[in-house]
């Protein structure tokens, strides 16, 4: 493929950032209505109880309340997943954790609203709790879900190859239990929903249904409320305006959206919900905490001979995309390394929480700490050095894995190579004096699921362009815009297609009245699917442009170049035979743009220097005026015949021809992408694999347990990267999205409660906290991305947390099995390491402490004496008899 | 709660308008005179989102009574265009990847308004510490540095070109 491009491959302003600059742009709180209300949500304050009775007549006779809608206004079920649907928008009988959602109420304003609230009478029989994934597993009576026994919504058990054997083949095998905490994607942007019905003109009564989203799906928002609203789908508009970004959290249908259109429906007035802050934690659909247990076993020549994994996830009160994460747990343990036997238990289990979903990197995060934190204590138990064990142990592609996995660009090796070379890691590791240190670390992601989570056959993009008479390229596409710069991908290659200037292309986005389906942004999936389609459909545009264009130049189509706004022969080179028995002289040069002026004109040559067409297409524009610029073609077609044209009169030779110019373009996956005939065989598998290799360096305080992260080297395997400066962005938002997994953000629990709904509590890091990150680009060119691109946004930030991990080993020579990587669990570390004596710090605080704590993850055990405590410290209370925590 | 009439002046206008006593200057701009560019993304000044300069000073409008503000010369996104082009900060966030989702966006641009009326060749340390009062999910803060480095620059050239 040819390397030579004018519109992809340079840093280019995303298309909407002026918008987003100058406060311009609108997400969904920007919006209003006339005569619009504002809807309230009323949460549960107990995690499991049965609903007795909701009393709303206190709230409906405030001043200023027009309705307060309740589980009975629509009791359908729904979910993101077939085969999880769980949830209603407004509970029915039974709330399952605090937050559920009870009631809403619809007023002139927020403060009414807030005020009726109150004014709610629910009356709850609260139910025992389940908070613990392990404990809930051993569940018999007060199910989260009456169907699903010991509260387990799925469990999977994969074998692959023959993993007793490998292990039995091994020269060392490590077997550790890994924890990592929940977080939560905390997008800068609260959701937002604003509903409204259309009066219908020949019933009188509500018609169609809009609804304005902060959405990364609008395709499956309007499905299910369809589904829930007993609407057909055409009656149903979902427009996404700006999103203030998603990370996955805004990649399934949020209570509020659909809860939102049934308050509109019942106030009969246009309704917008705006989440708190508060609310969006409690929204979360966040990566769930999940214990990893992990077994390795390698050869001493570094080769791995098997893995085992038993995988517990706390998914909390619903489904959400739990099977799908609980699968990718365990399917990307392949396509990273090469790992002839695999066996994977996975468990999803329900607790009285709030579910948690899809978040970047979905189901592969915290597995992908465990596995690379066990490999590189593998290679210090073999003596071999960390960045070469993974050297040892690629694959050889174009190849299909043990577990069905097809791989065939395969950048791993590059950017093992190139982080390892920039990162100074060969001269600089193991010398960076003490409490300073290197760890490397890989990861991987798909290039969106190669099976949808709706079982059909229908493309997953689709994809029109249109082009009138003006010269101007509008695509329209359902692929949704959250900040990751899907409308800039898509204008780039329709325009770097079509061969025209990238002002020429207006992007029309995911409304579903407009544009085609997409079935969204998640799993990394647009740039391949939705620009591939993208690519489809300028190719056809075009096809007919050239069409038209070659009967004007009297030439073949194949000789046409499109580019820089013109559409002309292609250059014949020096020595090259002329196509179409044309002289091959050309009086002005090697260099000149075009070929020969046809003989025998007597005009003057028709201007093939770029900065003289701008100059003549400008003028024609202005002077002559749109309308005109088709009898500018007839004028020009007495000229006889040409070699160049400008892109417009191209595109109006054309429309002469065919009438507005349309092109529809699609994308599935192709059936060998698809994976294995096992049972979950479905999630895994993706058309391309994005890699990624990190090397960080970090200084550890072992006076306080503190651990700083002074610089992350990220290479990442993009494919083609289509917008370089995109790309970084991409790739060093997933690397500090890592890190502030790795060691500040932790959402903490006590019996179902969130103790951090905000976000400094949350410690989201701020500037000071965030280190420089170094991207590099490896572009493996995928037979089958578009122009060779695969996915960057995801796909780094698996590799940061284990990078920090074993950095912080280098440093100070302990392992951390639980994130994140607080400063009372390095300290613990620290302890444990000088094998001091035990203290139970917790001890003494409240009898249940120790239990509860583990419930977050939240183990605060010191080995030894442990630090002087305050006189009035409660741990000072403890009493001497208290049992020594476990480990 | 009975209604106040207050002279608000935002971007060089004046506004005559009625708010309660308990009125968030946040709401008022963004309710009260459309102007969205100042966005909510928390309740309790954590995120910096809302962030516009009262009398030149980078403040939180979320946690500030629109009715203290009376008299002083309030300045929000909408404001910071120089004679209806990009400003040169504008431009470098588009141009180096300062905003993705762009959510934050206006809080940071504000928030470096003010940073370089203070100090006007700030170290990457100076620009860490100010940035800290705002915060962003997508962009890791990296590429809004090289941003704000390329503003500075570009303001320099321009003011050199005056000269």
């Amino acid at each position: 493929m040819s390397n030579d491009f004018s519109i992809i491959g340079k840093p280019t302003a995303m298309v909407d950032a002026a918008e987003k600059t100058t406060g311009a742009g609108k997400y969904t709180d920007d919006l209003g209505l006339p005569g619009m209300l504002i809807g309230k949500i009323l949460h549960a304050p107990y995690p499991h109880a049965r609903i007795r009775q909701i009393d709303t007549s206190r709230a409906e006779r405030l001043e200023g309340v027009v309705a307060v809608a309740v589980g009975g206004d629509a009791p359908n079920p729904y979910g993101i997943l077939p085969v999880g649907h769980d949830e209603h928008a407004l509970a029915l009988d039974k709330v399952r954790y605090v937050g559920d959602n009870v009631a809403c109420v619809v007023a002139a304003s927020e403060a009414i609203a807030e005020k009726a609230l109150e004014l709610i009478d629910v009356d709850y029989e609260v139910l025992p709790a389940y908070f613990d994934p392990e404990e809930s597993m051993k569940a018999e009576t007060d199910l989260i879900h009456e169907n699903k026994p010991h509260n387990l919504e799925k469990d999977y058990h994969h074998c692959f190859g023959d993993p007793d054997a490998g292990f039995a083949e091994a020269d060392q095998v490590l077997e550790a239990r890994f924890i990592s905490n929940e977080v939560t994607h905390a997008a800068m942007e609260p959701h937002s929903t604003l509903a409204s019905f259309e009066l219908d003109p020949h019933t009188g009564k509500l018609g169609r249904l809009t609804v304005w989203s902060s959405t990364q799906v609008p395709y499956y928002l309007q499905h299910k409320l369809s589904l829930v609203l007993e609407m057909p789908m055409q009656q149903i508009r979902v427009i996404k305006p700006l999103v203030g970004g998603g990370f996955g959290g805004k990649s399934e249908v949020i209570p509020l959206e659909i809860i939102a259109a049934i308050a509109a429906r019942k106030a009969k007035a246009p309704v917008k919900i705006t989440y708190t802050r508060e609310e969006v934690f409690w929204a979360h659909r966040g990566r769930p905490r999940t214990i990893i247990d992990l077994k390795t076993g390698v050869k001493k020549d570094g080769r791995i001979t098997a893995v085992k994994a038993r995988v517990v996830q706390d998914g909390g009160a619903y489904c959400s995309y739990g099977v799908v994460t609980i699968l990718y747990s365990g399917a990307l343990l392949g396509a990273l390394y090469d790992i002839p036997n695999i066996q994977y238990d996975g468990y999803r289990v329900l607790t009285n929480k709030p579910a948690c979903g899809a978040m970047r990197g979905h189901g592969t995060v915290n597995v992908r700490f465990a596995f690379e934190s066990q490999l590189d204590e593998l290679a210090a138990k073999i003596g071999m050095d960390p960045a070469e064990i993974r050297q040892r142990n690629l694959l050889q592609p174009p190849c299909i894995t043990v577990n069905g996995l097809r791989v065939q660009s395969y950048g791993l090796p590059e950017c093992i190579e190139k982080t390892v070379e920039r990162s100074g890691w060969k001269q600089r590791k193991g010398k960076l004096g003490k409490g300073r240190g290197l760890g490397i670390a890989c990861s991987h992601y798909v290039s969106g699921a190669a099976n949808s989570i709706i079982r059909s056959d229908m493309p997953h993009s689709t994809v029109n362009i249109k082009i009138d008479r003006d010269g101007g390229v509008v695509v329209y596409t359902g692929a949704s815009e959250i900040g990751q710069g899907s409308d800039t991908m898509t204008a780039q290659i329709a325009a770097e297609t079509l061969g025209c200037s990238l002002s020429r292309v207006r992007v029309i986005a995911a409304d579903t009245d407009l544009t085609p389906i997409d079935i969204g942004s998640y799993s990394s999936r647009v740039t391949f699917m939705a620009g591939n389609a993208t690519l489809r459909a300028a190719v056809e545009v075009k096809k007919q442009i050239a069409a038209a264009a070659a009967k004007k130049m009297g030439c073949e189509v194949e000789e046409l170049v499109f580019r820089d706004d013109e559409v002309k022969r292609a250059r014949v080179g020096a020595g090259d035979s002329p196509a179409q028995g044309q002289p091959a002289q050309n009086p002005r040069g090697p260099n000149s743009r075009g070929p020969l002026f046809p003989q025998g004109s007597s005009s003057p040559p028709l201007v093939p220097s770029s900065s003289q067409h701008a100059e003549q297409a400008s003028v024609s524009g202005r002077v002559e005026g749109q309308i005109l610029r088709g009898s500018l073609q007839q004028k020009r077609k007495d000229e006889g015949l040409k070699d160049w044209m400008t892109f417009e009169e191209a595109v109006v030779a054309a429309i002469d021809f065919h009438g507005t110019l349309t092109g529809t373009g699609s994308y599935a996956p192709p059936q060998e992408a698809r994976g294995g005939k096992h049972k979950g065989a479905g999630v895994g598998p993706s058309p391309a694999y994005s890699y990624s290799a990190q090397v960080a360096e970090v200084s550890v305080d072992e006076e306080t347990g503190e651990v700083t992260v002074h610089k992350v080297w990220a290479a990442h395997d993009c494919g083609r990267a289509l917008n370089p400066v995109s790309v970084e962005g991409q790739i060093i938002g997933s690397v500090w999205m890592g890190m502030g997994q790795a060691l500040t953000e932790e959402m903490v629990w006590k019996d179902g409660m969130l103790m951090n709904p905000g976000l400094l509590e949350y410690r989201s890091p701020s500037s000071i906290e965030s280190p420089a990150v170094e991207p590099i680009i490896v572009e493996s060119i995928d037979p089958e991305g578009p122009f060779g691109a695969k996915e960057c946004s995801e796909g780094s930030l698996a590799a940061t947390i284990p990078a920090i991990a074993n950095a912080i080993y280098d440093a100070v020579g302990v392992r951390l099995h639980e994130s994140p990587f607080t400063p009372e669990r390095v300290l613990a570390a620290l302890r444990a390491k000088k094998s001091a004596k035990s203290l139970n710090l917790t001890e003494g605080v409240d009898p249940t402490a120790p239990e509860r704590f583990r419930e977050h993850g939240g183990v605060l055990l010191f080995k030894g004496k442990g630090p002087e405590r305050h006189a009035l410290d409660p741990a000072r209370r403890a009493s001497p008899a208290a049992v020594e925590g476990a480990d | 709660m009975n209604k106040e009439l207050i002279e608000l002046r935002v971007n060089g206008r004046t506004h005559e308008i009625a708010v309660e006593p308990s009125a968030l200057l946040l709401d008022m701009l963004r309710q009260g005179l459309g102007l969205t560019g100042s966005k909510r993304g928390c309740d309790d000044s954590s995120c910096g989102a809302c962030t516009v300069l009262v009398d030149g000073v980078a403040m939180m409008s979320c946690t500030l009574l629109a009715a203290s503000c009376e008299g002083q010369e309030i300045t929000t996104i909408e404001g910071v265009r120089e004679h209806g082009s990009l400003a040169a900060i504008q431009k470098a966030y588009g141009d180096w990847g300062g905003a993705q989702c762009g959510y934050c966006t206006p809080g940071f641009i504000m928030t470096v308004k003010s940073l370089l009326a203070e100090n006007p060749d700030p170290s990457e340390a100076d620009v860490r510490r100010a940035l800290s009062s705002n915060l962003c999910r997508c962009t890791g803060y990296n590429q809004m540095y090289e941003a704000i480095r390329s503003a500075i620059e570009a303001e320099r050239k321009g003011l050199a070109v005056a000269k």
